[in-house]
């Protein structure tokens, strides 16, 4: 059965190739940010004193006077945000996300979501493919405690591409924004006329035998699971699930309608993420869906090399493969 | 146009005062939130509202103001009942205090009611917030200043100081803290509980420009708001933050209490109330003919 995308997705026709372009969300964050400061004045940028390792330094080296760098204190940094937000700015912080929003979620949650204030903030070198620095550098919570805020909207891009589109709908949507990055480089396989609209989901490929649902790195995963099963005869829905918060319910609800069948897939913990936003709706609604989780079974990591450890966690393409398998028989 | 400013100290005294029957009246009323802060706090509030700052309670939006950031938002009693004497909402409304659908929250909510410059409560972030609308104002060439009020306390607080070093280093020389040093906290007096001393030398140490003043002196502290805004207004916004040590007397005017950390979070009884009230009018009347 040859394998089909969906080609209102406009993908990157290169996407299965060993050549395709490898960039990390970290990349696609940071470069569309500082074209986004070229825009429009009222953008300011912040970091705690990680300015080249979350990509702020592009925005710093073109817009230095409306750049702050807080040094490592990121509770005041969300806080300072707020202030700026207060007075018009649009502010764009970020650092790593087991900081930020790991150290400063009080702030987060008083001086930011509770206000609605327009700060747009990324969490950078998010998930396990964080890799070498080990267990308290790679944030597997960040999800669960950002979208359990009131008013706040929760992007996990896929790649760098989508990483800079996200970057730009955070801006022109009003109130807080979370982003989750990686540092990880990794296949850039959608396109610039791929579509992207928080809180819409794209359906990457069009399937009735199992769905699958991922965000961040588990998409490109995801399509290659599904690429997999498409040479036994398997059709897999692939559905990019960018958007955690608002989530796209109708979109998941009628496939769940279609096929009952669902692997929910991200690099995070099983538990408060994506899969349990997508649970707790479809629990709700009624709908008896066989649901398999794929993500960090309650556990902390361990360095390693990042997409060694994408296996070794049950989080790379061939366990989203296996769960598929597991749920047809 | 600005708040007509009140310049005699007599009168400043009679308004704080009346500001602090109100606090009382709301809380026993409400039943429900801090009185020492409150009470110790409110002849700064009465200088600060009524004889110093710019603001415009007809125009609360007014871009010229001067911003008064609540950092501790407990005592949020007395940043009410200020705002309800300057006339940004009607005094009766101070009543529903804590109640449901009232625009008195707990602690004090951004947007929620006129004359609110920020959200707190848990402790330590209000010189953060400060510092961010200072760091805008210098973008975008505002002239108001930003008065920040914080407790004694929440220096135990590790934002805080992450926030007195970002002051320090972008120079936002248009800040003035004032800090409620009671010296007491829910647990106990200060130095029992985590001895902050000393203040002084710390913000010293962070580059910051420090005062001191008996902050329940009306007289001490309306010059010397007074000398230092002037000084800030002139400073173009690029020198040393400033901090007035402001040695309050918690749960000032009301003389059981005066002093004792087990006022914190504690209001008055209806009788106590009564107590409270007859001490702040009999101390009136003693203004009334000085």
């Amino acid at each position: 059965m040859e394998f089909k995308l969906n080609k209102k997705m406009n993908l990157n026709p290169a996407l299965f190739e060993p050549g395709c372009k490898k960039e990390s969300t970290r990349d696609g964050w940071g470069r569309e940010l500082a074209v986004l400061g070229g825009e429009d004045e009222k953008i300011v940028a912040l970091t705690a004193d990680l300015s080249g390792s979350v990509r702020t330094n592009w925005f710093e080296e073109k817009y230095p006077n409306r750049f702050f760098n807080c040094g490592v204190a990121e509770q005041n940094m969300a806080s300072v945000s707020a202030g700026l937000a207060m007075a018009g700015k649009i502010v764009y912080f970020s650092s790593f996300a087991v900081f930020s929003p790991g150290r400063n979620w009080d702030q987060i949650r008083v001086n930011i979501a509770y206000n609605n204030l327009n700060v747009k903030f990324s969490g950078a070198h998010a998930g396990i493919t964080t890799g070498p620095d080990g267990a308290t550098h790679q944030a597997l919570e960040d999800i669960a405690i950002m979208r359990v805020l009131p008013n706040m909207t929760v992007v996990v891009p896929c790649d760098a591409k989508q990483a800079q589109k996200a970057a730009r709908g955070a801006y022109e949507r009003d109130g807080p924004v979370y982003i989750r990055l990686g540092r990880e480089n990794i296949p850039v396989f959608t396109s610039d006329s791929t579509p992207f609209e928080i809180g819409k989901i794209n359906v990457l490929n069009d399937g009735k035998d199992v769905v699958i649902v991922a965000c961040g790195v588990e998409v490109y995963a995801a399509l290659l699971a599904a690429k997999k099963l498409s040479c036994e005869g398997i059709n897999a829905a692939v559905l990019d699930c960018h958007t955690v918060k608002p989530l796209d319910i109708e979109t998941i609800e009628s496939y769940a309608k279609k096929c009952p069948k669902m692997i929910i897939c991200e690099e995070h913990q099983i538990n408060g993420g994506l899969s349990g936003a997508i649970c707790e709706q479809l629990c709700e609604r009624g709908l008896n869906v066989k649901v398999a989780r794929i993500g960090v079974k309650d556990t902390f990591g361990e360095s390693g090399n990042g997409l060694e450890l994408l296996k070794e966690y049950g989080l790379d393409s061939e366990a989203i493969y296996r769960a598929c398998k597991k749920m047809i028989e | 146009m600005a708040f007509e400013k009140i310049k005699s100290v007599k009168e400043l005294k009679l308004a704080a005062s009346e500001i602090r029957c109100d606090i009382i009246r709301m809380l026993v009323e409400s039943k429900s939130g801090h009185t020492a802060g409150s009470l110790g706090m409110t002849d700064i509030f009465a200088a600060l509202y009524l004889g110093v700052a710019n603001h415009d309670p007809k125009n609360p939006d007014w871009d010229g103001r001067d911003k008064i950031l609540l950092s501790n938002g407990h005592i949020c009693p007395i940043l009410y009942a200020t705002l309800a004497y300057c006339d940004y909402f009607p005094r009766s409304e101070l009543m529903t205090l804590r109640k449901l659908g009232s625009h008195l929250q707990g602690h004090p909510h951004w947007g929620h009611l006129p004359g609110i410059e920020n959200t707190s409560g848990p402790l330590g972030q209000g010189l953060s917030q400060a510092c961010g609308l200072a760091l805008a104002d210098k973008l975008d060439s505002r002239e108001g200043l930003i008065f920040c009020l914080t407790s004694d306390g929440e220096h135990q607080e590790g934002q805080t100081w992450e926030a007195v070093m970002f002051a320090s280093k972008y120079k936002l020389g248009k800040i003035i803290q004032i800090m409620d040093r009671n010296n007491i906290q829910i647990d106990g007096n200060t130095e029992d509980i985590m001895p902050l001393e000393s203040l002084k030398k710390k913000y010293e140490a962070f580059n910051w420009e420090v005062h001191e003043v008996d902050g329940n002196d009306m007289s001490a502290v309306l010059s010397l708001l007074e000398k230092l805004s002037a000084k800030a207004r002139s400073s173009g916004g690029n020198s040393a933050p400033i901090i007035i040590i402001a040695n309050t007397l918690a749960s000032k005017g009301f003389y059981s209490a005066e002093g004792s950390y087990k006022w914190h979070g504690k209001t008055p009884s209806k009788e106590e109330g009564e107590i409270a009230l007859a001490d702040i009018l009999a101390a009136s009347e003693k203004i009334r003919a000085e």
